[in-house]
């Protein structure tokens, strides 16, 4: 193989694009109008921008994740916090008639949307202490969340789901800016300012050293827990931001349904675009290419009229194969099998 | 003794929440109300026993719930295909024990993650569920009918069902192996320490592909029980119910990290589970709601006791 | 007197692996009743000589000899079902279990299918308890073998081993954490296995244990058998001096060399009073002058990696005070020691320096950037600059700075870590084992930078297993020997010297 093509293919991101534009082909094979663009009602319009719009509160998630999965962590409450904050907000701009016919929310809308994002920071920092000064496992620290959190946003709305008519609100998930979807506005501009603030600061480093060793960042003199506290802290935010957009886009909050199932699929997001569950390096941009593979395969099936049951057999044939890649037994299975040289074993006797 | 300590705080636990109902709410302590506490978690109990193998020797078994699903879907199909009742539970049992036996060689022999593979394990069996069909199958089979209709006295006007006993019955049997059996025994040598369990000499990699078989077989088994609860076989019955057989195992005082703890104690997990549920219910004023906030705080509780509890006998790495 | 009956013998054994022979004819002799030896330092081939016995490892040639019957191990399992049982010294009892438990665990007694089949707990308690009573343990079995001390859980651990009726017993390290009275204890126990005829194999690098418990030894130098030895016969210069392979002189102490003009009167940077920790360090003081290089000599286990880690709070000190400049400091954690101008190089780089998928010049970046913060950030430029400079100064090889540091080879990881704490401009750097896996040429580069540090003003800990490099470059030499200091020598100590601080005999 000739040396640049093999560069190319040993790119981190190549498998996940690859994997991605597989998908988009065989997508339009079977829809022959699928990567068709056309402007409507002041917006691109087609199925293309579809997935874009869908996939965004997947990829806000999906990043706080992979900084999580970064330094060796995980954070499996992320579904429960996209519950509670979209029921915080629904709750504060609630919204009632007033005697013009116009629409009011309770509270001003920006006030809502920060409430409802401290909130979400605030079940962050809550993961990241237990991990960081309790000690706990971060699969069972973040259990307790998971499980606690989705009563506490049905205890809010009183198990109603609570919809919420200020139209201002609806741009978060409706909305669209310059012909392309709000929502995308928001994860493109999440994407970059992490991307800033990972490469411009000393956080990225910091954040690869603890993952790819804790101890030897430790002696290197990196403050290891107030890292990690903001990285757990962070991921609820974003959980925060993407609990925003669904409620606004489904225009209520449903504290039962609102996030289900979201932490795996972030997970899975993660693992999809090349970053490795035992930490260290990531890619931001992996993780945006993982969640778009997701919400195409998801579109493609609905598309392929097959039921969408089938997403999930997909999805587990997906993370088995991810897990398999990155398993280094199996690698070696492998690799003994497709070079059955004795001499180059024995390790042993 | 102070390694008995974890199953004490749970049993009082249990004793003063069923004190608390029997002070407040009339009617509450009666036979009946604490026998329908295993009635109505009968499944529950059965996964969170299998369940508690897994987490005694360090892993975790998120499928569990699906797998539940699954069993009831595949049940109410091969009887409304014409399969005689026994057969059908003898090959659903099957099926629960083979795909426990394969996440668990994927585990062993490849040194993956359980929370990963038990992960894909459910999305597959979920998914299943759901190519099956996606809408509630009735299970009109007689013997099916008469097992979930069936009431054992117990006295005093107070009955048990079936799916009760086997409950109870399947805690038994896992009491007797986790204490006296060299596979229980392995199981707990693991969760001390696996590394040093396999320097004993100790069959470390076949128990713990064992462990997530029996805990596949407990879920299958689990998944009967809930098909003479439900009468039907349904691809959502069990949503999350991984999460409470994890917290029924820990607030009965099992160690997350493996090693400690008691069957005996997940079965008072279960029943604290239940009694949260009732006296909730019995309030009448609380939503439902409250029962999952208050099994996560006492996960949260029990979970920081653990970490006192390790924090002073370390475990070997 | 008649000598003991030949338990195990093992004649010419060689092993090589990629690139080292570990072993070339090495012979072992274990008789019935005697408490034998292994000495050697590091490198020397102790313990590739005891995976052969125990079965890890096939010797390329030699033969294994039990009672006179050719036997080849094929694991720890198959050699202990021969007779050969070890007690390694990552053999940790399972701690959620039984003392009875954990001697039984894999040989439970059974009770019969009549009386209801399962485990027989009571018949296994009776076991382990006989078990100890016969060897002199005063133990508990009921207990958990997790809260008991480090010390009791190493006799239940040899308990164990013997139980199989084993013929030979090895102790690989066995007294490595434990304090003099635990270390009594454990004696005991090996004294009355002695007496029971068990032929015990005892590997260690305390040279005070050897001649205390041991009737014999054997001594191996880089991978070649020296020979075999009574301890009486051998005393301990001539130990150290076969395991280094070199005449130790007993030197008299040469005039008072002139120390230094300003290294005595100046003031010291760093102070460290009553420093400890249980198993790692006895109490010690020391100090640290602007300008001057310390050597830290000693042999294997003697305390050195102890000490420093201890001083860069790597590890939580048990006691002691550490002042910079005379003022208290409060050093919880490597930033703080970061923060008030502390460097530490560690011994082992791949598990506590590198960060294998880093970038030779982030990793050069990561402890300096570390100090700065998080929004003080170094620019790509600067990092550049930075890592370029000192790859040149200390000759790294390397393809370019943005190769991930995992590809570079022992010597060039280790020469990054130092440059790494080179980017810092410390007060004070420690040093340990530095010249580990360098080749000769680049060695002398890094001694005479070494000695550029501290004219330049940086007060240098060093610490090396070659003698001879602490003794040329340094300008006190604090001698360390089982955990403690042994003595200080000034600058212009010979090697000889150095190595009858060592050997002199323990002060009471």
């Amino acid at each position: 193989m000739k040396p640049s093509v093999k560069r190319f293919t040993q790119h981190p991101l190549f498998w996940p694009t690859i994997t991605l534009a597989l998908l988009l082909i065989v997508s339009s094979v079977f829809n022959p109008s699928f990567l068709a663009l056309t402007w409507r009602e002041g917006h691109l319009y087609g199925s293309v921008i579809d997935i874009l719009n869908r996939a965004a509160p997947l990829m806000v998630v999906a990043l706080g994740m992979t900084l999580v999965i970064a330094v060796r962590g995980l954070d499996i409450s992320v579904g429960a916090v996209v519950a509670i904050s979209a029921t915080v907000a629904a709750l504060m701009i609630g919204g009632s008639f007033s005697a013009t016919g116009e629409v009011q929310s309770a509270h001003p809308l920006w006030l809502a949307l920060a409430t409802a994002l401290a909130v979400a920071a605030a079940c962050g920092l809550w993961n990241g202490l237990l991990v960081v000064k309790a000690g706990m496992q971060p699969i069972v620290a973040t259990l307790i969340l998971m499980v606690a959190g989705r009563g506490i946003a049905q205890l809010l709305t009183g198990g109603q789901i609570i919809t919420v008519y200020y139209a201002p609100f609806f741009v978060l998930g409706n909305g669209y800016f310059l012909g392309l979807p709000v929502a995308l506005w928001i994860a493109a501009s999440l994407w970059i300012a992490l991307h800033l603030l990972l490469s411009r600061t000393a956080l990225g480093l910091f954040v690869r050293s603890i993952g790819g060793n804790p101890e030897a960042a430790r002696v290197a003199g990196v403050r290891s827990s107030a890292i990690t506290l903001c990285v757990y802290t962070f991921c609820g935010l974003a959980a925060g931001v993407a609990g925003l957009i669904v409620s606004s886009n489904v225009k209520s909050a449903d504290a039962n349904n609102a996030g289900q199932l979201l932490e795996l699929d972030a997970i899975l997001a993660v693992t999809l675009g090349g970053t490795a569950l035992t930490g260290g390096r990531f890619t931001l941009a992996g993780t945006v290419i993982g969640a778009l593979i997701i919400q195409t395969l998801t579109s493609m099936i609905y598309s392929l009229g097959v039921p969408p049951e089938v997403n999930l057999v997909v999805k587990s044939a997906l993370v088995f194969t991810v897990m398999m890649l990155q398993s280094a037994e199996f690698r070696q299975l492998v690799a003994r099998i497709a070079r059955p040289n004795p001499s180059l074993q024995g390790n042993r006797r | 003794m102070k390694r008995l300590l974890p199953l004490t705080v749970t049993i009082v636990l249990f004793l003063a929440m069923a004190a608390f109902g029997a002070i407040r709410y009339d009617g509450f302590l009666s036979l009946q109300v604490f026998l329908n506490l295993l009635i109505d978690n009968a499944f529950l109990c059965v996964v969170a026993v299998g369940m508690t193998f897994v987490i005694l020797s360090g892993g975790i078994d998120l499928s569990v719930g699906a797998l539940i699903a699954l069993t009831t879907i595949i049940s109410a199909t091969l009887l409304e295909a014409g399969w005689h009742p026994y057969a059908v539970m003898v090959t659903v049992l099957a099926l629960g024990a083979a795909f426990g036996a394969v996440q668990g060689f994927l585990i062993q022999r490849f040194n993956l993650a359980p929370f990963l593979v038990t992960l894909a394990g459910m999305f597959w069996a979920r998914g299943c569920c759901y190519l099956i069909s996606t809408e509630s199958i009735p299970i009109g089979d007689a013997t099916y009918a008469a097992i979930a209709q069936a009431r054992i006295p117990v006295g005093g006007g107070a009955s048990l069902t079936i799916g009760g006993l086997i409950a109870l019955v399947v805690v038994a049997i896992a009491m007797r192996i986790a204490h006296s059996t060299e596979f229980g025994r392995t199981v707990y040598a693991i969760g001390g320490g696996e590394s040093s369990a396999r320097l004993m000499g100790l069959s470390v990699d076949s128990t713990k592909i064992g462990v997530y078989l029996l805990s596949g077989l407990c879920a299958a088994l689990g998944g009967i029980v809930m098909t003479f609860y439900m009468l039907s076989g349904y691809s959502l019955h069990a949503v999350g119910l991984e999460l409470d057989a994890i917290a029924a195992v820990v607030i009965g005082g099992t160690l997350l990290a493996g090693g400690v703890g008691y069957v005996a104690g997940t079965l008072f997990g279960v029943l604290i589970l239940g009694i949260i549920q009732t006296l909730i219910s019995f309030d009448g004023s609380l939503s439902s709601w409250w029962t999952r906030i208050v099994v996560g705080a006492l996960l949260l509780l029990f979970c920081l006791l653990q970490r006192l509890f390790e924090g002073r006998s370390p475990r070997a790495s | 007197m008649n000598s003991p009956a030949v338990v195990l013998q093992a004649r010419d054994i060689s092993r090589a692996f990629p690139g080292v022979q570990a072993l070339s004819g090495a012979q072992l002799t274990l008789r019935a009743g005697e408490v034998h030896a292994l000495m050697g330092q590091n490198g020397a081939g102790k313990s590739t000589l005891i995976k052969i016995l125990t079965g890890v490892y096939a010797p390329d040639a030699g033969v294994i000899e039990l009672l006179g019957q050719p036997i080849t191990p094929e694991s720890p399992i198959h050699a202990q079902e021969l007779g050969i049982s070890a007690v390694h010294q990552e053999s940790h009892l399972l701690p959620n279990l039984s003392v009875a438990e954990n001697i039984c665990a894999g040989r439970y007694p059974r009770r019969p299918w009549t009386r209801g089949g399962g485990i027989d707990w009571r018949e296994t308690e009776r076991r382990a308890a006989e078990l100890l009573a016969n060897l002199g343990i005063k133990l508990d079995v009921t207990q958990l073998a997790g809260p008991l001390p480090a010390a009791l859980q190493q006799l239940a651990t040899v308990a164990r081993a013997v139980s199989t009726d084993a013929r030979v017993l090895i102790l690989d390290e066995p007294t490595s954490s434990l304090d003099a009275d635990e270390v009594q204890a454990l004696f005991g126990l090996i004294r009355r296995l002695r007496d029971k005829g068990v032929a015990i194999l005892f590997v260690t690098h305390f040279l005070d244990q050897v001649y205390e418990v041991c009737d014999r030894m054997t001594i191996l130098r880089n991978g070649r058998f020296v020979g075999e030895y009574a301890c009486a016969r051998l005393d301990a210069h001539g130990l150290v001096a076969a395991m280094v392979g070199r005449e130790i002189a007993t030197a008299e102490r040469p005039p008072a060399a002139e120390t230094p003009a300003g290294s005595a009167s100046a003031p010291a940077v760093l102070s460290a009073r009553n420093l400890s920790r249980r198993g790692q360090l006895k109490p010690m003081d020391l100090e640290l002058r602007a300008g001057e290089v310390l050597g830290l000599a000693g042999l294997l286990g003697s305390g050195r990696g102890e000490l420093a880690r201890l001083l860069f709070a790597l590890d939580d000190r048990d006691s002691g005070d550490i002042a910079i400049d005379g003022q208290p400091a409060e050093i919880d954690d490597p930033a703080d020691a970061l923060r008030l101008g502390l460097g530490f190089c560690p011994e082992d780089r791949k598990h506590s320096g590198i960060v294998a998928d880093l970038s030779v010049r982030e990793n050069i970046a990561l402890a300096l950037q570390a100090r700065m913060g998080l929004t003080k950030f170094l620019t790509l430029a600067e990092q550049r600059q930075i890592a370029t400079k000192l790859v040149d100064a200390l000759g790294i090889k390397t393809a370019s700075i943005e190769t991930p540091i995992g590809q570079l080879s022992g010597g060039n990881q280790q020469k990054a870590i130092i440059a790494r704490w080179l980017a810092t401009h410390p007060r004070v750097l420690i040093l340990d084992e530095p010249t580990r896996g360098i080749d000769v040429a680049a060695k002398q580069e890094l001694m005479s930078g070494i000695l550029d540090l501290a004219r330049g003003g940086t007060a240098v800990l060093f610490i090396s297993a070659e003698i001879d490099e602490v003794v040329r470059v340094s300008d006190r030499i604090l001698v360390m020997r089982d955990r403690a200091k042994a003595g200080e020598l000034p600058r212009g100590a010979t090697e000889d010297e150095v190595y009858s601080v060592i050997a002199a005999s323990h002060q009471p």
